[in-house]
């Protein structure tokens, strides 16, 4: 009959709805743009790290040694005894499913595999299979399964799918952190030589010249001395940063992306501004070209490794007999000094509890690790009224503030860097509140997962904090997104690239030293991007 | 480009609106179920655009092209309002055609709907042309998703570049090329 209408899935033949599968029964499909390449067999080598080899996962071989198996389940035994939350987390779930819909990879990509709850499981079944009465003898009943190589494909593919950013446990009614079990699994796959280029390259960098580039410390200091070039040429002050000096009161890290990648270099601008200021208030601070990484892929790779990398900091505060040390913007770094630092490298008992030498404020916060995150010392200048601020200076700036994941639920730091931003700009407007502070979504490329080849990876598991930011720029015209991380600084300009293209990512201390009213300085008709600030475009025509 | 405009007799319109709730409710479903079983019970149940920004996309961007669809089909507002949707499944784990195929699923869940009342009424070719908006539609999909496949390798390819090598340039520490045609 003419007039029947023929079904359209008559013409074309497309299924279009996955098959229903288990999650045990659904086998891993390692797909491009989800996964970072293999760690290169040099950088392992230069670390002394198990199994350094070239090898590809895609491949069906992943040159393991044959003794594989044996080397996990002594690798697991062994945490299990170290780590009494590792063994609680292993125990306790009752896989209420609180945490399933948190992580924003499990938003961005639709798959259930990204559930912290089922991630943890990729774990703990094999935990219930060979470390369980119940397992060993119910097997599947009870959630257990044996090891395989595809199950050990799968704990790779998934581990490096989560960015340790611990939203999942803020929703846990029991606490159980599942980055601490991603951090476990991957210290294990780290046994068989299985880690990721990204995190691998950067950790043996960062053990041969102290920071992940590979950068040696003249370039370092070369690096820092145009940036006076640049400050002179915007503001007419010439400031005068010094380096490694013994004696100084004051030792400064921050991450080297702050100093070799933008827009991270203009927040180091504004560290260097800020410092140059409080000069003749007191302040007596050093750079160091040998700790010249607050970052610690480390913590990535490794329990061992990170303790290594971060040896440096006392190392060098020791070797200059400084009395503390100020940190820059950073995340994970902070995440390492705040609940790991003193443990593995302490006591540094050589150090003094930090004291603002400006506002004599003592940082009693800092007292174990005698190290200050620079909001909260600036917040505290502020607060004091140490500083000359023309917040004005900002207002071609519609500003919001991403929360990063480690400052914010690894050490509780949510109100100083907003209280820094109230000060130094005039517009500020907050995301919805199941966006920010402890509930922040992760820029979607921490913990070492900020590579270009895993680029889809990074836009999933970045669109929850993506949609967050384009409520505000419909609302309020919010035109940059201000954050107190470098890995925030590296990859969020790539996320509002896909997704917001019209919103720009600054640093902290960039808005803070735009807004900073410096003695003797020139008019100022740009900002230190070379961008021209409100109301003074035609002054260069005058 | 301008409207492709072709404006449907009041007769299928009154119909598409009159079921307008039922129609959306079915692609709606159809289409987060092409995530997996767990993820679309996800989909469907959580409200907040937030937490669930997935789900909210596909909730504003079926009723907003079904509008649009009836309204006669602009092309740049059609765009926009496919943008979100499109921009997401370019990235997630399903290929070209099943990126953008669900925009076909509301030829099926019309003619479920509203198949017999179509054919009842003597609407066919009315609903025939409706269709051939439908494919429109798909078209301009596919423009979206290749350029938003275009960004993503424009962004792998660029952004170590963007984040060192400015930086690096501007404190002279790369030696460049000088603009001397003799040297090119
Ligand atoms: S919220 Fe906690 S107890 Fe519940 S499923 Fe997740 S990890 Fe398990
Ligand atoms: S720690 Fe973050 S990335 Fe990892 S499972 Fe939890 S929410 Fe997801």
């Amino acid at each position: 009959m003419a007039d029947e209408l023929p079904k359209p899935e008559e013409l074309i033949d497309v299924e279009h709805v996955p098959p229903i599968t288990g999650w045990m029964d659904t086998p891993v499909e390692i797909r491009k743009g989800m996964y970072c390449y293999a760690g290169n067999p040099k950088s392992l080598e230069t670390l002394g790290a198990p199994n350094p080899r070239q090898w590809n996962p895609t491949d069906e071989d992943w040159k393991l040694p044959d003794n594989w198996k044996e080397i996990v389940f002594e690798g697991l035994r062994e945490r299990l005894d170290k780590f009494r939350s590792f063994k609680v987390f292993m125990d306790i779930c009752v896989r209420c499913g609180a945490c399933a819909d948190k992580c924003h990879f499990f938003i961005g990509s639709g798959d259930p595999k990204n559930m912290p709850v089922l991630r943890a499981e990729l774990i703990r079944s094999v935990y219930r299979n060979d470390f369980t009465k119940a397992g060993k003898i119910l097997g599947r009943l009870a959630g257990a399964r044996p090891m395989t190589l595809d199950v050990l494909k799968e704990w790779w593919y998934y581990l490096f799918q989560c960015s340790e950013c611990r939203r999942c446990s803020v929703f846990c009614p029991y606490g159980i952190d599942t980055a601490e079990i991603t951090i476990i699994g991957r210290e294990i796959l780290n046994l068989l030589g299985l880690n990721i280029d990204w995190i691998a390259t950067p950790v043996s960098n960062c053990y041969r010249t102290g920071n992940h580039l590979g950068i040696q410390p003249h370039a370092f200091k070369d690096m820092l001395e145009f940036f006076v070039d640049d400050i002179e040429e915007v503001t007419g002050v010439r400031v005068e940063p010094s380096f490694n000096r013994k004696g100084a009161e004051i030792l400064f890290i921050t991450p080297s992306g702050d100093v070799f990648a933008d827009p991270g270099t203009y927040t180091a601008m504004g560290y260097m501004i800020l410092f140059h200021y409080l000069r003749d208030l007191g302040l007596d601070i050093t750079w160091s070209t040998y700790a010249s990484e607050g970052g610690n892929f480390g913590f990535f790779t490794s329990h061992e490794t990170m303790k290594r990398l971060n040896a440096k900091m006392y190392y060098e505060a020791k070797r200059l007999g400084v009395k503390w040390i100020l940190g820059g913007e950073c995340g994970h770094m902070w995440r390492v000094i705040h609940q790991y630092m003193d443990t593995m490298n302490g006591p540094a008992d050589f150090l003094e509890e930090p004291v603002s030498p400006i506002t004599g404020t003592r940082f009693t916060n800092a007292k174990s690790t005698k190290m200050v995150h620079i909001a909260e010392f600036t917040a505290d200048l502020i607060y004091h009224k140490k500083l000359n601020l023309d917040p004005s200076r900002n207002d071609h700036l519609k500003v919001t503030f991403h929360d990063s994941c480690n400052p914010s639920r690894g050490m509780g730091m949510l109100d100083e860097p907003r209280y820094v931003l109230q000060n130094v700009c005039n517009n500020f407007y907050e995301m919805p509140s199941n966006t920010i502070r402890e509930q922040t979504f992760c820029c979607g490329s921490g913990s070492g997962l900020n590579a270009g080849e895993d680029m889809e990876l990074r836009m999933m598991g970045g669109m929850p904090r993506a949609n967050a930011v384009h409520f505000v720029k419909e609302k309020y015209d919010v035109n940059m997104l201000a954050c107190v991380c470098a890995i925030d600084r590296a990859a969020l300009p790539a996320l509002m690239d896909y997704y917001e293209p019209e919103v720009g990512v600054t640093g902290l201390h960039e808005l803070v030293a735009n807004a900073l009213i410096l003695p003797g300085e020139k008019k100022k008709t740009t900002n230190l991007r070379g961008e021209p600030l409100l109301g003074m475009e035609d002054e260069d025509a005058e | 480009m301008g409207a492709i405009r072709q404006l449907l007799s009041n007769d299928l319109e009154k119909l598409l609106i009159e079921s307008r709730a039922a129609i959306l409710q079915e692609w709606f479903t159809l289409v987060v179920e092409t995530y997996p079983s767990e993820t679309a019970r996800f989909l469907k149940s959580q409200k907040d655009p937030f937490a669930n920004p997935v789900g909210r996309a596909v909730r504003n961007g079926v009723e907003d092209l079904f509008d649009e669809l009836l309204r006669g089909l602009n092309r740049e507002h059609a765009g926009a309002l496919l943008d979100p949707m499109i921009r997401i499944r370019a990235i997630q784990n399903f290929t070209p055609s099943e990126a953008i195929g669900f925009i076909f699923f509301l030829k099926t869940v019309i003619r479920k709907i509203i198949g017999k009342k179509i054919l009842e009424r003597n609407l066919s070719q009315e609903f025939y042309a409706f269709e051939s908006k439908v494919d429109d539609l798909g078209l301009i999909a596919f423009d979206i998703y290749m350029k938003c496949r275009e960004k993503i390798y424009e962004i792998k390819a660029n952004e170590f570049r963007n984040r060192h090598y400015s930086a690096f340039r501007r404190a002279g520490l790369i030696s460049e090329v000088p603009d001397d045609p003799a040297l090119k």
